[in-house]
């Protein structure tokens, strides 16, 4: 099932995954939206550092916005909830509302992107 | 404001207002809505929430200086640009000039995936960047119930909405909470639990096909308020609320008096005519002459150079300037030099509110002196009989706060008692005037007769009146021994009575001259006994004369015969001469 799944999505996205594998500047480009310095701001960043760091290694572009240093970001990002991570690239985009403690969700979504094992 | 609450204490002292400008609800609100606190407005589809929360930010930036941030949920900056656009509002404009900030707020729930504990900061944050930007006082939040469908977890939103409500009153902004009808309780979501200060409930009804909206000031927490419902109306330039019972008794009057047009009628009033600002109501069925007395009032008055707005639900102005023109009413000339408007429309048009909304309208814009509405009755079926009498009791309120005097005309069905079926309506008048028709002696004729008039001497007689080439002349009352007589009756009995003066006047001539000839024999008859008199005086006179010369002349002949005789003649001389003279005389 899942690597149907796969095989038609990679399908649908065959032209751009061909460009990015000619590329090696391929990224995925993670936005984390955090509102101050909290517990919660403290474990998403702590978490999808983590994820970055073991997973994805060198093909994560990872940005971390404090969204009270630049409020107008949150507002050009449609951002409601903090913390919000916003998967950019690749598209579709998604959000991840909340501090990342359950980040199945998100493993699957990368997972199916990325065709890799992630073991967290 | 405060004046129209009759409240001891000034509301404003105890809780600060923020007037909303939306035309009617600072008024049942007394003043506005609380300042620096959260109001909800909620209401079913399609009652206009999102335009009161718009309205209220617009008219905060235009007339009070009070910048705004709309945070909007439901629909798009473009969106609401051009919902807004079709009140008049220029958002767009005002969004330029920095005075308002539309945020819209688009959760996509395809996107979203819940994975741990967070908060709505990043609302608070948006909403209070927006805020700091502009400096604004006013916020409105339009529909927060799309996060209950958006976001998953009920319970992080609900502490969250709690927050939040309670962050916007120490922001210090009054802020407009929209929220959708719910079926057993105010709202869908239960926002009332948070919003605790003023709540305002919208709704909209249709009533024999016609579509009323109401507003009701559920809640209001530290202050007086109108708790009935106010219909409202969404027109051209924005949300109007029409309170009925907003308006206290409290007009000024004039005394000065003004003419209907009719000399024999104002002499019926007083001689002089009705008030100044006065509500005239001119009941009878139909041809009884309705609309001519009144366009004779409004060619009267127009005359005088007054402005004349002449409301029309039956006729088109060219129809009725025409009639007009057959009976010597030339109103033409006064409508060319706007000395009178006229302003049609079919009763079915639209609703009582609209209709009343259109008539403040061409009233406010226009400043006349004198409405006419022809007929009021036509309205008044559009609604209940008490949506009738509230519409009428809010058209003569604002009339009269106005020093507008206005004339109603209405139509009565034969048969019905009129005073009945004009009861709603009679009590709000000053002055009522019935005309009838009298039938009998084969032919129907018309009557008029001033039912009352408040504040005046009038007259209390059934008059006949006539309709010619030049307008209505009311005529001289005969009665008989069946009561007033009309039409050839009247006539007849005219005729009767210059013939009885006639011959009474024959009669005191006659007599007249009767005495003369009487008064001229008298005199005649003295002249002659007078002159008989005075012949016989002179003759008398003439012989005492003659007697006179015949005793001196005696006198003498005696003296001069004595002295021949030379006798003592002095003494007898004297006693003789006293003797004759006594005979002469006797």
């Amino acid at each position: 099932m899942t690597t149907l799944k796969t095989k038609n999505i990679s399908r649908a996205k065959r032209p751009r995954t061909r460009v990015s594998a000619k590329s090696p500047a391929l990224k995925y480009v993670l936005r984390l939206f955090v509102a101050g310095a909290t517990i919660r701001s403290r474990q998403a960043i702590l978490r999808v550092r983590a994820l970055c760091e073991a997973e994805l290694k060198d093909s994560c572009e990872l940005e971390v916005i404090d969204i009270y240093q630049q409020p107008t970001l949150a507002r050009e990002n449609q951002i409601v909830a903090t913390p919000t991570l916003i998967i950019e690239f690749p598209p579709p985009l998604r959000r991840f509302i909340g501090n990342l403690a359950n980040i199945a969700g998100l493993f699957a979504e990368l997972d199916v992107l990325n065709k890799a094992k992630i073991v967290l | 404001m405060t004046k129209r609450i009759p409240s001891p204490t000034p509301t404003s002292d105890r809780l600060p207002k923020c007037p909303s400008g939306i035309k009617g609800l600072d008024e049942i609100t007394g003043g506005g809505l609380p300042r620096g606190r959260p109001t909800l407005v909620c209401g079913g589809a399609g009652c206009g929430k999102t335009l009161m929360a718009a309205e209220f930010l617009v008219r905060g930036a235009v007339q009070f200086d009070e910048p705004g941030v709309l945070m909007a949920f439901e629909e798009t900056e473009k969106e609401l640009n051009a919902n807004v656009a079709s009140l008049g509002f220029d958002l767009a404009g005002l969004v330029q000039r920095k005075k308002i900030v539309v945020d819209y707020v688009h959760i996509e729930r395809s996107e979203f995936e819940e994975s741990g504990e967070y908060d709505l900061e990043g609302l608070f944050v948006r909403l209070g960047h927006a805020i700091d930007s502009i400096g604004a006082k006013r916020v409105v939040l339009d529909t927060l119930e799309v996060l209950f469908a958006s976001l998953p977890n009920e319970a992080v939103l609900r502490s969250e909405l709690r927050r939040l409500f309670r962050w916007l009153k120490e922001k210090g902004v009054t802020a407009v909470i929209t929220a959708e009808r719910g079926r057993e309780s105010l709202t869908r979501h239960g926002l009332e639990e948070y919003v605790s200060d003023c709540v305002i409930l919208l709704d909209h009804r249709v009533n024999d096909q016609i579509a009323t909206r109401h507003l009701r000031v559920v809640k209001y927490r530290g202050a007086l308020h109108g708790t009935n419902e106010f219909p409202f109306l969404i027109g051209e330039d924005g949300i109007s609320v029409l309170p009925i019972t907003s308006l206290a008794l409290n007009h000024q009057v004039s005394t000065e008096r003004i003419a209907t047009g009719i000399p024999r009628l104002d002499a019926m009033l007083g001689g002089k005519g009705f008030f100044r600002g006065s509500s005239i109501l001119l009941t009878g069925t139909s041809g009884t002459g309705k609309t001519i007395i009144s366009s004779n009032f409004a060619q009267a008055a127009a005359l005088r150079g007054e402005r004349v707005l002449f409301f029309s639900f039956e006729e088109s102005p060219n129809q009725i300037i025409r009639n007009m023109h057959s009976i010597g009413l030339r109103l033409e000339p006064l409508v060319k030099r706007d000395l009178l408007r006229f302003h049609s429309a079919r009763p079915s048009l639209y609703g009582l509110e609209m209709h009343l909304a259109t008539m403040f309208k061409e009233i406010a814009t226009y400043k006349p002196h004198v409405v006419i509405i022809d007929p009021i009755t036509s309205l008044m079926d559009l609604g209940t009989d008490s949506e009738g009498k509230g519409m009428v009791t809010r058209l003569i309120d604002y009339l009269k706060a106005n020093q507008v005097t206005s004339l109603f005309t209405s139509l009565t069905q034969g048969g019905k008692a009129p005073q009945e079926s004009e009861a709603a309506m009679s009590s709000l008048m000053d002055a009522w005037i019935l005309l009838q028709d009298f039938e009998g002696n084969g032919e129907r004729n018309r009557v008029l007769y001033v039912l009352k008039a408040r504040g005046m001497k009038h007259s209390n007689q059934i008059r006949e009146f006539l309709i010619s080439d030049h307008g209505i002349d009311v005529v001289d009352a005969y009665i008989g021994v069946s009561g007033v007589l009309t039409g050839s009756a009247r006539v007849a009995q005219g005729d009767l009575e210059k013939a009885a003066v006639l011959a009474s006047q024959q009669e005191a001539a006659q007599l007249k001259r009767e005495v003369e000839r009487k008064r001229a024999a008298l005199e005649r008859k003295i002249s002659d006994l007078r002159s008989d008199y005075e012949s016989e005086a002179l003759e008398l006179r003439r012989i005492a004369e003659q007697v006179g010369t015949r005793t001196f002349v005696l006198g003498t002949e005696r003296v001069a015969s004595g002295l021949l005789r030379q006798a003592d003649i002095k003494v007898a001389a004297i006693t003789r001469s006293k003797s004759k003279t006594v005979k002469g005389t006797s």
